[in-house]
């Protein structure tokens, strides 16, 4: 499955969204079935097209936030969340607009090396800026479904604790979490950036090993691997993927 | 092959403003194929190089020395945003070409961070282009191609090349950065000129 | 500030043209000759195509524009691509 799932010429296959979750005030979660769809890893991410009637197109790429299968079960759909961007031409359309029973068009799973694998061994380290979160969230949900939470930890730093993606979530998670809070949080919490101590103290230490993975936009992104190199973390190991207001590429 | 998107209908597209398959835009996208050179004036140079090898230079103090234009143009871009009555300030191409010794019909040019792109030299004459150094009265962020680039609004704004450092005339048309690798030569936006052979 | 992504944004622009993805693959710049994998080259997606660049010194390694009938795909600036048998 993991193979077959990075074979092959990519198409455009018609989605259909079953079912959608509100997650914070300016993010949702399209739950999609998709017909054939040949599997994923955790980490991938999906191009999705818009048609309007006139046949003017436009493209975002979004990371898959649901691992596969979804369950132990082998529930199988995936789950595209979408974090409204102001002014922005897609997100208010999948934010808003497309709702349970619309079609929606998407290629992949793509990207092979921002993805973790269940047979991958050793310690994994998240670090999420703000919709980073969603790649990670994938990544956290395969691991469990692995029995593999105790490898796991994740750092995100997102603005407010209202913004916190999957909260319910990763409340239940049995890994271990640590937020960073840039704009408010609970009374007595720490307001700020990502840096060396919280680094020092919420990550795993460079000398476990740990395949670290960073997700978020691109200046969060560059900040943290500078950190990570510097705590004496082995670059080979850290993994990242920057994403940026448009993320298109026609 | 695909499906219309329910209740997707996208920017707002062509008016009679626009040339055919524009969108209007309000702020002023950054496009960028690499990294933002940044290049300070007491650094920068402009040259004009002829067929027959002749180099002209202006350094940054000889450059805004010369006779200076305003200008209110709309720009178009091929990634389909267009943006309406922006305001500039530059030295005409017609002041800078003036006492060049030139018969070329080809020009290429080039830019700090390796850019190129290429147009007739008939296309840079007649009050049609502009070395531009001035953005709404600021000077031209780097973002946007400052110290100077090249306006030639007529054409779609890839051959507006930002940070530019010279042009090189030539009898034979060679194509720059974007138009070996499938972009028009021309790039005429009125007649949607995108892709070779359009 | 211009800003670049990570090459796995170029994932299923390749995959249009590839079978394989290339992202996972190496790829050496025949610039400056640094080798690493494709998915951590810098990538400049807002521009009339896809433009890779080497994060060691900044040289085009690819460049991919999507026209209506074709897709051009530039590899010049590669001096190769590895990728895994089978």
């Amino acid at each position: 499955m993991a193979g077959t799932a990075l074979r092959g010429r990519l198409t455009w296959r018609v989605a259909t969204v079953s079912a959608v979750r509100e997650e914070t005030q300016t993010a949702r979660t399209l739950v999609l079935d998709v017909p054939d769809w040949p599997g994923h890893l955790a980490g991938q991410h999906v191009d999705v097209r818009l048609t309007a009637p006139d046949g003017y197109r436009a493209m975002r790429s979004y990371s898959i936030a649901s691992a596969w299968p979804s369950s132990p079960a082998g529930g199988a759909k995936v789950d595209l969340t979408v974090e409204q961007v102001p002014d922005g031409e897609v997100s208010p359309y999948l934010g808003q607009v497309i709702g349970v029973g619309d079609p929606l068009e998407i290629r992949g799973p793509v990207g092979g090396w921002f993805v973790w694998r269940p047979e991958q061994p050793g310690p994994i380290q998240l670090i999420g800026g703000g919709s980073g979160m969603v790649p990670l969230m994938a990544i956290l949900r395969a691991a469990e479904l692995a029995g593999r939470q105790p490898d796991v930890r994740l750092l995100y730093s997102v603005r407010r604790p209202e913004s916190v993606l999957y909260a319910g979530e990763l409340a239940r998670s049995k890994s271990e979490i640590a937020f960073a809070y840039t704009r408010e949080g609970p009374a007595g919490e720490r307001i700020g950036r990502i840096d060396a101590e919280v680094l020092a103290r919420s990550a795993w230490s460079p000398d476990v090993g740990a395949t670290v993975y960073v997700c978020g936009p691109t200046p969060f992104v560059e900040t943290v691997a500078d950190l990570l190199v510097a705590a004496g973390h082995d670059p080979a190991q850290v993994r990242t993927e920057r994403f940026g207001p448009s993320g298109g590429g026609r | 092959m695909g499906i219309v998107s329910p209740g997707f209908t996208g920017r707002r597209r062509s008016g009679p403003e626009l040339p055919p398959g524009q969108y209007l835009t309000e702020d002023f996208p950054v496009l960028s194929a690499g990294p933002t050179p940044q290049i300070r004036p007491e650094h920068w140079e402009f040259t004009v190089t002829t067929e027959t090898g002749e180099v002209h230079r202006w350094d940054w103090q000889a450059f805004t020395g010369l006779p200076q234009e305003q200008t209110v143009q709309d720009l178009h871009c091929v990634t389909r945003w267009s943006k309406l009555g922006t305001s500039w300030q530059g030295v005409s191409l017609d002041v800078l070409l003036e006492d060049v010794e030139s018969a070329a019909d080809y020009a290429l040019v080039q830019c700090y961070g390796g850019y190129t792109t290429n147009l007739p030299v008939e296309d840079l004459l007649d009050g049609q282009a502009w070395i531009a150094h001035k953005f709404d009265g600021e000077d031209l962020a780097p973002e946007h191609g400052g110290p100077a680039r090249l306006l030639v609004p007529h054409l779609y704004l890839w051959k507006s090349a930002k940070w530019v450092r010279g042009i090189v005339l030539s009898d034979t048309d060679e194509p720059g950065f974007w138009e070996t690798v499938g972009y028009h030569e021309y790039g005429d936006p009125w007649r949607e000129q995108r892709y070779a052979g359009d | 500030m211009s800003t670049y992504l990570d090459g796995n944004a170029a994932a299923g622009a390749l995959r249009e043209v590839f079978a394989v993805d290339i992202t996972s693959a190496s790829a050496r710049c025949g610039g400056c000759g640094q080798t690493g994998v494709f998915a951590e080259v810098r990538l400049y997606v807002d521009a009339p195509g896809l433009v890779a660049r080497c994060p060691g010194c900044d040289a085009v390694l690819m460049r991919v524009v999507k026209t209506d009938t074709d897709t051009y795909l530039d590899l010049q600036g590669l001096s190769y691509l590895k990728l895994p048998n089978g």
